[in-house]
């Protein structure tokens, strides 16, 4: 690979607090060489005039669903990374609730092989935290994270079992591994498929309260206290589960919360007449709690933004609501979806960028999400004000499940790099 | 002088039935006055039309039923249709097939009207998006169930002459009925004032956005009421704990004569059916005719129903 100059770009980079326009040299490897104003090049590189546009670290995103395997007619590692690339995602966090599931080592060499074929993304694995996800018996952390397992996950399942909990995370504190929990009480949300209130009532379905996500994160809070591991809420979707957290950062307690573009963006009104590709778990909720979801990022309550990219196939979603699959895909459409917090003035882009970039590899501990001299040269260079209308049809996942079919967006990723090689542009 | 031309407003619109909140009250008034029209009839010797002759109706039930199921049946074979009734409970769902394939594999038979209940909120709509026909929502999940609403209201305006003005009480398991919906959504619509009265655990989140007062009390929510709907307890309901036993709900919430006192003088007894006589009311009320609607309300379903079915259909 020749050396490559992308030149004036606004270079946006919370990990090095940047934001100024600039150049970004990529050397022959495929890693950062330099960026900002002065940078000097040789004169055999390629030279590429990206004007107008804005440069920022590969996208992290800690969520994600690939069908591979079992699901294959759902999602598939090419799929996936094809549409990860179209949104700027040059890194993805996989979730283990495959078939079989990922929760013992000969199927994690499994996936990382298949996706080290099939995928041109960055992929990072996740196991399940308990066997089958069943939430009885642990995995093999230890074992499973020396195979390159980057977390642990039950995905949309939560461990009910208090003393299991209490047990994972004493031996988690132990080996380093993070452990990534859905919040939601089983016997609160029964039969439940949307968020508890007027429009549950309206629409005749069965409602959960926000009071299913508080308690399972109350208890989970109050265990680290005294088992402090690597601890992460998967996503939070109420103002009641913000101020438990905020309670629990002032008094020193240290784990970190994702929640996902959806909840940033839509509330139960959007459900409308039982559209079933917003049957989301965590529910939509009210537009309180999705403004308190807002203030959470601002006030660093909040450090990641996910997509929650769950591909189902027409059938799994043509059915009545309580009876349809739980799930939107999300990732090619993450960055858009998220810049429209920047569009309509909810968040500073900076912030935006940084719950998609630093702070999720942060939590990984990996070293992506930033263009730190000497790292890969995963970019995603968009436009910000780029308007455009989401077609299902046009997305590249296999399956259409969009929530946000026919949004008109403002900002959409013009080329993505990976390893310093174009990997989509538009 | 050129004629004025008698408008429907239903013609002009979709032609599913699947709620009231999708009702304007112009339609619902034009399905009150047509069905007012079928009473004498259906108290008559001749009771058949031919309005509905050479149109098939499919009755689609996935739930089990009794008087609405009747009630669609004798309506359209009453108006001339050929009635099909497909009891689902125990058949191509248990195979596997979804409810998208059933209603296609019915369309292609070419019905004119499919009559559903559903246990899934929602069912009716999703049908109504897939087939050709006009859908009328015969009961879905907790969510709506229309015609019942339509069959109160004609009963009340044929007692009382009018909605608009009268004080309504609709009492007992609100959270899982959807009798209660679709009677708030009318009843407010035809101007008139709803209470509703029930134990916490069976009042629904946010029913007081939908145009009601919530009462835990049923003295307080009965005060000055014309009309009192009572609504069945189910026993199913007991094994989810909503509730410590049946006695302690007869105690507080069922309705006996000395409760029906609370509200007015002249107050009028309602029960969609079937009663849990001894739960909910007093075996003595529920058949006091001086008191109690709930053989008339069976009466009107039929002619509530007619009229939906001719307006609907095309």
């Amino acid at each position: 690979m020749k050396e490559k100059i992308l030149t004036n770009l606004r270079i946006v980079d919370p990990s090095q607090e940047i934001d100024e326009i600039g150049n970004i040299v990529i050397d022959e490897t495929g890693k950062i060489k330099s960026i900002g104003k002065g940078s000097e090049t040789s004169k055999s590189v390629e030279k590429i005039n990206l004007k107008g546009l804005i440069a920022i670290p590969g996208i992290v995103d800690m969520k994600a669903f690939v069908g591979e395997p079992g699901f294959e007619y759902k999602e598939n590692f090419r799929t996936l990374s094809q549409a990860a690339l179209a949104g700027g995602v040059t890194s993805i966090v996989t979730m283990p609730n495959t078939k079989p599931i990922i929760d013992n080592v000969s199927m994690v060499d499994f996936i990382i092989r298949r996706g080290r074929d099939k995928a041109k993304v960055n992929l990072f694995p996740c196991a399940s935290i308990t066997r089958q996800v069943e939430g009885k018996q642990m995995t093999e952390f230890g074992l499973l994270k020396a195979r390159g397992i980057i977390g642990f996950s039950d995905v949309n399942k939560t461990i009910q079992n208090t003393e299991l909990m209490s047990r994972i995370m004493n031996y988690a504190s132990d080996i380093d591994v993070l452990i990534m929990q859905h919040a939601e009480d089983y016997e609160l949300s029964k039969n439940s498929c949307i968020n508890e209130g007027e429009v549950a009532t309206r629409l005749g379905l069965q409602g959960v309260s926000d009071i299913a996500e508080k308690i399972i994160i109350e208890r989970d809070l109050s265990l680290l206290s005294k088992f402090p591991c690597r601890y992460h809420i998967n996503q939070i979707s109420s103002k009641n589960s913000l101020d438990v957290i905020k309670k629990n950062k002032s008094n020193g307690v240290k784990f970190s919360t994702g929640v996902s573009i959806n909840n940033l963006s839509l509330n139960q009104n959007d459900i409308g007449e039982f559209r079933t590709f917003l049957k989301l778990s965590p529910p939509l909720r009210s537009e309180e709690d999705r403004l308190s979801l807002i203030e959470g990022i601002k006030n660093d309550l909040i450090d990641v933004i996910v997509s929650d990219h769950i591909p189902e196939d027409e059938e799994s979603k043509r059915l009545p609501f309580a009876q349809a699959a739980t799930g939107s895909i999300g990732i090619e459409t993450l960055l858009s979806l998220s810049l429209e917090l920047y569009h309509n003035d909810s968040l500073p882009l900076e912030k935006i960028i940084k719950c998609l970039t630093f702070n999720p590899a942060k939590i990984l501990k990996i070293d992506k999400g930033t263009l730190k001299k000497g790292s890969d040269a995963d970019i995603c260079i968009f436009d910000l004000e780029k308007p455009w209308m989401v077609k299902a049809e046009d997305l590249k996942s296999k399956s259409k499940n969009t929530a946000i079919e026919n949004r008109k967006l403002q900002g959409k990723v013009k080329m993505t790099l990976l390893k310093g090689e174009v990997v989509y542009s538009d | 002088m050129a004629t004025v031309k008698k408008v429907s407003a239903i013609k002009n619109t979709p032609k599913h039935l699947l709620g009231i909140q999708n009702l304007s009250v112009l339609e619902a008034k034009e399905i009150l006055t047509e069905a007012k029209s079928f009473i004498k009839l259906n108290r008559g010797s001749s009771k058949k039309l031919d309005v509905l002759r050479g149109k098939t109706q499919i009755n689609l039930f996935f739930e089990p039923s009794t008087r609405t199921q009747s009630s669609f049946d004798l309506a359209g074979k009453r108006l001339g249709a050929d009635v099909m009734t497909m009891n689902m409970s125990n058949s191509a769902l248990k195979k596997g097939e979804t409810l998208i394939d059933t209603a296609m594999t019915l369309n292609a038979m070419h019905p004119d009207i499919i009559v559903i209940r559903h246990q899934d909120s929602g069912a009716p709509n999703l049908l109504s998006q897939k087939v050709n026909c006009t859908v009328i929502n015969a009961g879905d999940g907790r969510r709506e169930h229309p015609t019942q609403a339509l069959l109160d209201a004609l009963t009340i305006i044929n007692r009382k002459g009018n909605i608009e003005g009268l004080k309504i009480a609709i009492c007992g398991d609100i959270l899982h009925s959807r009798v209660a919906r679709s009677n708030i959504y009318l009843m407010n619509m035809l101007g008139a004032e709803v209470n509703v009265i029930a134990p916490k655990t069976l009042m629904p989140k946010g029913i007081d956005n939908l145009g009601v007062k919530s009462y835990t009390d049923m003295k307080k929510g009965l005060d000055g009421c014309d009309i009192v709907m009572m609504l069945r307890l189910q026993n199913e309901r007991m094994q989810g704990s909503f509730l410590p036993s049946k006695r302690e709900y007869y105690e507080f919430f069922g309705l006996t004569p000395e409760k029906l006192k609370f509200a007015k003088k002249d107050a009028l007894l309602m029960h969609p059916g079937p009663m849990n006589r001894g739960v909910e009311i007093d075996t003595k009320l529920a058949d006091d005719i001086n008191v109690s609607l709930v053989k008339e309300q069976v009466e009107l379903g039929v002619a509530v129903r007619m009229a939906c079915l001719k307006l609907y259909c095309k």
